[in-house]
């Protein structure tokens, strides 16, 4: 009885996880322009849409071209501080991962907020490059966890053998510490990338105005006219996401990552 | 190569670009924002530097108090909803095979990075008159009519339950994950069933995690911006929609700034609490 119990548990949790997507996907392969379930009709050019209509299609370069810098500038951030942190006796520095773990700790609306007072008081509000900032320091906790994790798995007589044979920190670098912290690089990369993909109160706080991301897009379609396109983009998200862990746990030791992870947020 | 404390300045190179970028768009903007909560504001959304404490004297008013009360409600709902689903499930998960578990992570991160808006959009889908789940209830013949289940107190809980859950069974996955098995062997040959096992043995062991778990489901709960406004109605707004209300909507600046200072005073609160009930838990 206990075995069917398990089994029912979950049944209702994956049912209540899936549910909301199961619907959105069947409203995106409607025929006409409605959100009806179950769908009437079958097309797949709400999907089509995404990618010839110009609003979507802008909507969607603007929020690659935004979570591919912005992750890449995250990972530039965490890369040399947490190398540093691993690499010197320096506890005073340990205040900017401190740092770096805030803004994901706090309710998102607070960095939104003072990043807003800022640029309105620099004068640079809207502009679009003040966006990928933005969700490169909202998300650098990602990359910074990760690469924490992965220093403290390097096995530190490797670094001495190759230091004893003459090689100095840059070689160090380059032929010990870079290749086995990759993985883990990648992986703060692709969480950095995924959560900036959805990413919506920063985003729309600093260029809401000025650059249309997709989900600044969808919310705008919610309230100003519903079209099956929004499901498709959800659909289309969801899948992404899925990929891209996917991979990551195909790559790397999933269950150890997000084992670290947690433990390091407070 | 030993570790060594930094010998020169050039030794700190590293560190130049991390630092500035975290001082620079972290630290001054938050300082900027705190700074503007003291400011006057003048008509027009435009904001004067001053020290007045008017903006912190309107969270004395009664409606004020209400949203307060009412976003601390929803989040303790939201964190006591979440924790009592996750940790069932969440110990079922660590006793899969590593395949399954993998699985089971990859479908939960991808879920929990979904955007608000989308999981907005797919649950007033899941609820509307036209394509929700009471179209289902009307084949079955439960229900006469479809009807739209949103905007609602029960949609705005079950659309932040959605989003918290993955969140929640991912904070306790390491605790559970690192948890002795024997204690539970130990019940189960003791002869106690596996339900008494569970309630008797696992969660007085997990109990201060379980704690630590429930104020940062509140905390993440706390910030849920964008579900209040799509499946509830304005009654159901928290400090968090409130705070951007005022800021783009209002233009008062300085009441938004003062609004998130307060709700930054709270997060930390709690998050000092629970660094004390972990630390409680070492101890003991």
């Amino acid at each position: 009885m206990i075995h069917w119990l398990k089994r029912f548990y979950f049944l209702g949790i994956g049912l209540f996880l899936a549910l909301p997507l199961i619907v959105v996907a069947g409203v995106s392969v409607n025929a006409k322009q409605t959100l009806a379930f179950p769908p009437q009709g079958f097309s797949l050019g709400w999907y089509g849409e995404i990618f010839t209509n110009p609003e979507w299609r802008a909507a969607l370069v603007a929020s690659v071209v935004l979570a591919t810098t912005s992750a890449a500038l995250a990972v530039l951030i965490a890369l040399p501080l947490s190398w540093f942190l691993w690499r010197r006796i320096a506890p005073w520095a340990n205040i900017f991962q401190v740092l770096g773990i805030a803004p994901f700790t706090l309710p998102p609306v607070i960095t939104a907020l003072g990043l807003l007072t800022f640029w309105a008081t620099t004068g640079f509000y809207g502009q679009p490059w003040t966006a990928v900032i933005g969700h490169a320091i909202f998300f650098v906790t990602l990359p910074l966890v990760t690469l924490s994790l992965g220093f403290s798995a390097i096995d530190r007589s490797f670094v001495e053998a190759a230091a004893t044979m003459g090689a100095n920190d840059r070689t160090i670098f380059r032929t010990i510490v870079l290749p086995l912290i990759l993985p883990y690089l990648v992986s703060g990369y692709a969480f950095a990338f995924v959560l900036s993909l959805n990413e919506y109160i920063v985003a729309y706080m600093t260029v809401g105005f000025t650059l249309e991301t997709l989900p600044i897009k969808i919310f705008n379609a919610l309230r100003y006219g519903y079209t099956p396109t929004m499901a498709s983009v959800t659909v289309l998200f969801v899948f992404i996401a899925a990929l891209i862990f996917s991979l990551v746990a195909r790559f790397g030791d999933l269950p150890k990552l997000l084992g670290a992870m947690a433990s390091d947020e407070p | 190569m030993k570790r060594e404390p930094p010998q020169s300045i050039a030794d700190y190179g590293p560190l130049f670009f991390p630092a500035g970028m975290l001082l620079l768009f972290f630290v001054v903007p938050f300082g900027t924002m705190i700074a503007v909560s003291f400011f006057q504001r003048q008509e027009g959304g435009f904001y004067t530097p001053a020290f007045v404490f008017s903006n912190y004297e309107r969270f004395l008013s009664a409606f004020f108090g209400g949203v307060l009360g009412f976003s601390l409600m929803l989040a303790v709902t939201v964190a006591i909803c979440c924790v009592v689903l996750a940790l069932p499930f969440t110990y079922l998960l660590t006793k899969l095979t590593r395949r399954l578990q993998v699985f089971w992570l990859v479908a939960l991160l991808s879920v929990l990075s979904l955007s608000e808006v989308i999981i907005g959009f797919a649950w007033s889908t899941l609820l509307s008159r036209t394509a929700g789940i009471s179209n289902l209830l009307v084949r079955t013949g439960l229900l006469d009519q479809p009807v739209a289940l949103f905007p609602s107190f029960g949609a705005v809980l079950t659309g932040m339950v959605y989003q918290a859950l993955p969140y929640t069974i991912l904070v306790l996955y390491p605790a559970i994950i690192r948890l002795d098995p024997t204690l539970m062997e130990a019940a189960r040959t003791l002869g106690s069933s596996p339900i008494r096992a569970f309630f008797n043995v696992l969660v007085p062991a997990l109990r201060n995690t379980i704690m630590a778990t429930l104020i940062m489901v509140f905390i993440f709960a706390l910030g849920s911006y964008l579900l209040p406004q799509i499946l509830g109605r304005p009654q159901h707004w928290t400090l968090s929609v409130l705070i951007t209300d005022q800021a783009i909507y209002q233009s008062n600046m300085p009441f938004a700034a003062a609004m998130a200072v307060f709700l930054v005073l709270v997060t930390l609160g709690l998050v000092a609490l629970t660094l004390l009930v972990g630390r409680k838990g070492e101890k003991a």
